[in-house]
């Protein structure tokens, strides 16, 4: 299944990908009209001070993931198929044990619905808002195996680069 | 927000070469466009500010992050300093083009730039009794008047002096508002200031600059580049050319002239009908020279002289591609800098001419006052001597030419109305033709290419509202066919019937983007014939398909003139609602005028046609 994958580095912190998620996730769709309804955004860049870094955080979907676990009305909910971690707002009391486990803190609070709010991984769209919004392509959308598979072999075209050229 | 069309031009020249761009691998701006997307939000709401270096900060327009810059900027602040900052720079593109032409009308007149003659006697005296110059017989008269037009820039006391030509009730209102522009130089410096880190932080009284700074734009710089032209280049009067593509010849040299000043251009054209010339294109065996324009600088010889024009701003690239194009001669505004990499992969050399303006992978070729004839022949040598080079394999011209009527300034319109505005506002009052729209405007991807401007134009040419138009609205209209008399049999019966009496077309082409100044002299002329203010006519302003700074200074000069305006697309103001507010609604309070956005053309027109309605029906007219 596909990933929303980050490549920090990449990251100049424009913050499109907040905008657009905010935007995906309004009645409207559209950001001029979405400013009147005011929704909220489900990723957030991170600024690392310390490193002069944006991070985009999101949900990872984990495949064991603790708030599932630990939700006690199953308004969390994983599913078996795609992996995606669902929230059913008809279910959501807003106690955020969900959120005091979540490992990334990435499950935010929508405060007129009083309950917990977080990535759906856009539902009706192919490639996610977010990933979509990104001018520099620090997010994608793929598969864990092709995108390692593909750093995997630049990584060891580095390597051998740095061998071939000792060894001249 | 609503995309129409699927295509990126209505215009079948384009698309045709747009074909053959994608087919060469060639980038235009369309998929520079498309690699844009998405856009930054923020820049497109207005609440980035780059004004210091404690920045760049922006504004959560959702709620949940900063609600302020780090100087405790909010929102509301960041989009009225950064409009602000688009108006001066929109300003200034015009005053700078207004103070080259009285510099080369004052060369002309201390006879260092021999090359140009006063054309328009009549025009100079008018303006001359207009800056209190008596007399004007001797050579060094004509250098007081430039002297009294260049006062106007850095003037230290009064006011800027064209700005007496709005009807008094409009300049009452001005005057209210403390927004009657002083020096024109000075509005756009005091922009700048204003904008500074730490000056003006209340949304209104930055936008009423603004509104000051349009009106020295559009009573001032517009306006006397638009009079020192028609000086020195003749004022326009009505003649008939051709407009599209399809204008450029396979058997003879083409010169594209693209920019906004005619001052080169004009000189161009001439060179370019010296007979040594065509002598020297025929022996390397084209058939003659042909000179065709782009932008206003098209416009502009389109309007003296009936040189074709090849197309609008988002015709510039799609021009090199025919292969055709000998010399793309450039001056200033609204120039590409893809050109050059363009040129580069035909053998097109690209020309540009301004000392203000460079561009990578031009040809530079810069225009003097005192030698301006010569480095005219220079240029037009160059192009033709670049015949030779012309992979004829690779030329691929488009059929699309249409037929047009160009050079409708207000001394022709009111010729064609027999010398008094009457004729037209007895058509208004007796309801033949509801009202006057201008519909002016650059070309942005946006929009599908003309969509906006000649599905508005044509809308509201039915609904009997007669179109004065200038800019790359009136190359689309050029295009579609719409400034042919014959266009009169598209229109309502009312203004079909007044335009087939006066064999006129139904869109009236007053000329380039400075000749927006035209638009206001008819407006005022108006309003003072019916003893009413500018923003009583049912009168209204569209930009379809805006993109430039200069047309937000426009936008502004035009509502500050009390005149309705429709944008179509959206300026970057939504951020902020306390400026959407003051925008489109507040300011009808101050000016009698607001502004309102509609992307879809349709829309537009009703929008438009709404508005002449109950400004009929307030003047007590039929509806």
């Amino acid at each position: 299944m596909k990933e929303i994958l980050v490549r920090p580095e990449r990251c100049v912190g424009c913050r499109s990908c907040e905008i657009a998620c905010a935007v995906e996730h309004s009645q409207s769709r559209d950001l001029f009209k979405a400013l009147s309804e005011m929704p909220q955004k489900r990723l957030y860049v991170e600024h690392v001070p310390e490193h002069s870094l944006a991070v985009p955080m999101l949900c990872r979907h984990c495949e064991d993931a603790p708030c599932v676990g630990v939700c006690p009305t199953g308004a969390l909910t994983q599913d078996s198929l795609t992996g995606v971690v669902r929230h059913n707002r008809d279910l959501c009391i807003g106690c955020w044990t969900c959120a005091s486990v979540c490992t990334y803190g990435v499950i935010g609070r929508d405060r007129r619905a009083r309950a917990a709010i977080k990535c759906d991984r856009c539902p009706d769209r192919e490639i996610p808002a977010c990933v979509a919004a990104c001018p520099t392509r620090a997010l994608i959308y793929g598969e864990v195996e092709e995108v390692s598979g593909a750093r995997r072999a630049a990584s060891a075209l580095k390597l051998a680069q740095g061998v071939a050229a000792s060894s001249r | 927000m609503e995309r129409k069309p699927a295509t990126e031009s209505i215009d079948p020249a384009a698309t045709r070469m747009l074909r053959e761009a994608r087919r060469a691998g060639l980038e235009t701006a369309w998929d520079r466009f498309k690699k844009q997307q998405p856009q930054c939000g923020f820049g497109q709401l207005g609440i980035c500010c780059r004004n210091c270096n404690m920045g760049p900060c922006r504004i959560d327009p959702f709620g949940e992050g900063p609600d302020k810059g780090v100087c405790g900027a909010t929102a509301d602040i960041i989009v009225a300093r950064n409009l602000l900052r688009m108006i001066a720079a929109g300003a200034a593109a015009h005053a700078d083009h207004a103070r080259d032409a009285i510099i080369v009308f004052k060369e002309a007149a201390e006879g260092k730039a021999s090359s140009y003659k006063i054309k328009d006697e009549a025009k100079l005296r008018a303006l001359a009794a207009e800056y209190n110059i008596s007399s004007w017989e001797e050579r060094g008269d004509a250098a007081d008047l430039a002297n009294a037009m260049l006062s106007d820039f850095g003037r230290q006391e009064g006011y800027v002096t064209l700005t007496r030509r709005a009807p008094e009730k409009r300049r009452k209102i001005w005057e209210g508002l403390g927004i009657i522009p002083r020096g024109i130089d000075r509005e756009i410096v005091e922009c700048m200031h204003r904008t500074h880190m730490g000056v003006d932080n209340e949304p209104l009284h930055i936008l009423l600059q603004g509104l000051r700074t349009g009106i020295a734009d559009g009573w001032g710089a517009s306006m006397i580049a638009t009079e020192v032209q028609d000086i020195l280049f003749g004022t326009p009067s009505p003649r008939k050319s051709e407009a599209n593509l399809g204008v450029l010849k396979e058997d003879e040299v083409n010169i594209i002239v693209h920019g906004h000043e005619p001052i080169l251009s004009e000189m161009i054209v001439e060179a370019a009908s010296d007979p040594e010339m065509i002598q020297l294109a025929k022996s390397l065996g084209a058939k003659g020279i042909n000179v065709a324009g782009i932008c206003c600088t098209g416009n502009e010889v389109l309007m003296r002289h009936g040189i074709p024009v090849a197309g609008n701003f988002l015709q510039q690239e799609l021009a090199v591609i025919t292969g055709a194009v000998d010399a793309m001669v450039v001056d200033v505004q609204c120039i590409m800098p893809s050109l050059g990499g363009l040129a580069a992969c035909y053998h097109t050399k690209f020309i540009s001419t301004s000392p203000k303006a460079e561009f990578p992978g031009a040809l530079r070729m810069e225009f003097s006052e005192e030698r301006a004839a010569e480095i005219a022949r220079e240029i037009v040598r160059t192009a033709v001597e670049n015949y030779r080079n012309r992979d004829m394999s690779r030329v691929i011209i488009p059929r699309e030419k249409s037929e047009c009527m160009v050079g409708f300034s207000v001394e022709a319109i009111l010729n064609a109305l027999g010398g008094t505005p009457q004729p037209l506002i007895d058509a208004i009052v007796n309801g033949s033709i509801k009202g006057i729209a201008a519909v002016v405007g650059c070309n942005n991807p946006k929009v599908p290419h003309d969509h906006g401007h000649v599905n508005l134009v044509r809308e509201l040419i039915r609904n009997n509202v007669l179109v004065v138009t200038t800019g790359c609205n009136a190359i689309a209209c050029a295009k579609a066919g719409l400034l042919r008399p014959a266009a009169a049999k598209e229109a309502g019966d009312g203004l079909r019937g007044v335009c087939e009496s006066l064999g006129i077309p139904p869109v009236l082409h007053m000329g380039s983007c400075v000749d927006i100044s035209r638009i206001l002299v008819v407006a005022a002329a108006i309003a003072n014939r019916l003893g009413v203010d500018m923003s009583d006519l049912p009168v209204a302003g569209a930009a379809p398909e805006w993109m430039s700074e200069k047309a937000v200074s426009i936008g502004a000069y035009v509502v500050a003139s009390g005149v309705f305006t429709v944008l179509g697309t959206v300026p970057p103001v939504l951020g902020s609602p306390v400026v959407t507010r003051i925008l489109t609604k507040d300011l009808g309070d101050a000016v009698g005028a607001t502004f309102a956005v509609e992307p879809d053309p349709f829309k537009a027109a009703r929008l438009i046609t709404d508005h002449i309605e109950s400004k009929r029906k307030a003047l007590g007219l039929k509806v």
